[in-house]
């Protein structure tokens, strides 16, 4: 193996792991997770060479990020917008739609299958956010760059995620003496 | 009586809790919690809703078919690599990006809230970067000022490797590299990594090169960088870790790395 992809190996590809689970909430089937990360990986070994100097988690979560984008929208352009399969709704985990999931009486309520669902129900912008703060603990900046905007929206960002998750949560169990377990 | 709102909950605290602030305004913000309800409440749910993300939502592992898969496409990648014609990129752009980097492209955003102009002043400015990182920046730089950058000059390696042993607590690699354009200037003994670390310093072309190393304390080795405008880049060769510093390019100092890891 060359120096090139030896290098690669050892900054990059430890970093698998969270960019799948990246991607596992920024799409909606496991398949286009899997086809996202794996297209990041190519993209990221392509523009290895760029790396120089950049924090390498961040970077390969910016190409997740691009990867995502760019699917979202080809499918855009070809007009086919899928519909969320039945089994993705069962499934319960990181299957996202984008839009907002109708909030009805028939879902269950135990606690675990709520939480994923709000976060599920949450604009993507806010999501995303928040799985990069709390779930993959990167700093202010690092999510900025991942996020391509300003240090201020990413703060802004949070503080409106946070309070939409905490909203929805208390909505939630209205009349229950509940905080956000 | 209902107390005031507290101006801070919503601005520094969550700054504070993500761990941003600056030294100086966390202790202000410790103290401020003490006497203020609202925002020690506050924080309890941001640990709270923290804590229940964590716990609660469901991650599928990665796959390992998927990790052959793209070990596979990086082996294609390699061999296509090395023939003259490059695969394109990719089928298609970033559509949504357009023709500006994603990446260069992170902080130059014009419209910064209102909020952030108010708290960017609190901000911790190099967020979880490795001291190390700084230590070999500012050892380099020491070493470029008169007098400092040489202990024992000589471009014979038995004279500067024995010299070592009385000097510092590792025994590093030294070479001379003439023929290939790296040549051997001389020793340092430096003190960084909570050791007394060597210094082996080379000359390529006007550029000075310091190869530092020490002995492995068990932490990671930090990923190859670029800091203040010095490339650092590192290895591991027995049972010490070395990082040349530079302000050559990227491909003169890997090259010096390539020859001293066959040494």
């Amino acid at each position: 193996m060359d120096e090139r992809r030896v290098r690669f190996d050892a900054e990059v590809l430890p970093h698998l792991d969270a960019a799948y689970r990246f991607a596992q909430w920024l799409v909606r089937s496991p398949g286009d997770a899997d086809d996202i990360v794996q297209e990041a990986i190519l993209r990221a070994f392509r523009g290895f060479d760029r790396l120089r100097g950049s924090d390498v988690k961040s970077w390969l979560f910016a190409i997740v990020r691009n990867c995502h984008l760019t699917a979202v929208a080809q499918r855009a352009r070809r007009g086919a917008v899928p519909l969320p399969d039945e089994h993705d709704e069962r499934d319960g985990h990181a299957m996202i739609s984008p839009a907002p999931e109708p909030e009805t009486e028939t879902m269950r309520r135990d606690d675990e299958r709520t939480l994923e669902r709000l976060m599920a129900a949450l604009p993507e912008e806010q999501r995303e956010v928040l799985i990069l703060r709390e779930i993959e603990e990167l700093g202010y900046r690092e999510i900025a760059a991942v996020t391509n905007v300003p240090i201020g929206t990413v703060m802004s960002r949070l503080a409106r995620a946070r309070a939409q998750l905490k909203h929805r949560w208390q909505k939630e169990f209205e009349g229950e003496p509940h905080a956000v377990r | 009586m209902s107390p005031m709102p507290c101006a801070e909950t919503d601005t520094r605290l969550p700054v504070y809790f993500d761990g941003e602030l600056e030294a100086l305004a966390a202790a202000e913000m410790e103290r401020h919690l003490a006497g203020c309800a609202e925002c020690r409440a506050s924080l309890e749910e941001l640990t709270e809703l923290r804590a229940a993300l964590r716990r609660e939502l469901n991650f599928r592992p990665t796959p390992a078919e998927l990790k052959g898969r793209i070990s596979a496409a990086l082996d294609l990648e390699s061999a296509n690599a090395h023939g003259a014609a490059r695969v394109p990129a990719l089928a298609s752009r970033p559509a949504s990006r357009g023709a500006r980097p994603f990446w260069a492209g992170a902080f130059t955003g014009l419209g910064v809230a209102a909020l952030a102009a108010s708290l960017a002043f609190f901000l911790l400015v190099p967020a979880g970067v490795d001291p190390l990182l700084d230590e070999l920046v500012s050892a380099h730089v020491r070493s470029l000022m008169p007098a400092h950058l040489i202990d024992v000059e000589s471009t014979d390696r038995h004279t500067v490797k024995p010299w070592f042993a009385g000097h510092v607590d590792v025994s590093p690699v030294v070479a001379d590299f003439t023929d290939q354009g790296y040549k051997l200037v001389g020793g340092r003994a430096d003190y960084f990594a909570h050791q007394r670390a060597a210094a082996v310093i080379y000359q390529h072309g006007a550029h000075i090169i310091n190869v530092f190393s020490w002995s492995q304390d068990g932490k990671r080795l930090p990923s190859d960088t670029t800091r203040n405008g010095y490339h650092l880049a590192f290895w591991r060769a027995g049972n010490l870790d070395y990082c040349a510093v530079s302000d050559t390019g990227w491909d003169e100092l890997l090259a010096l790395e390539k020859l001293l890891k066959k040494e």
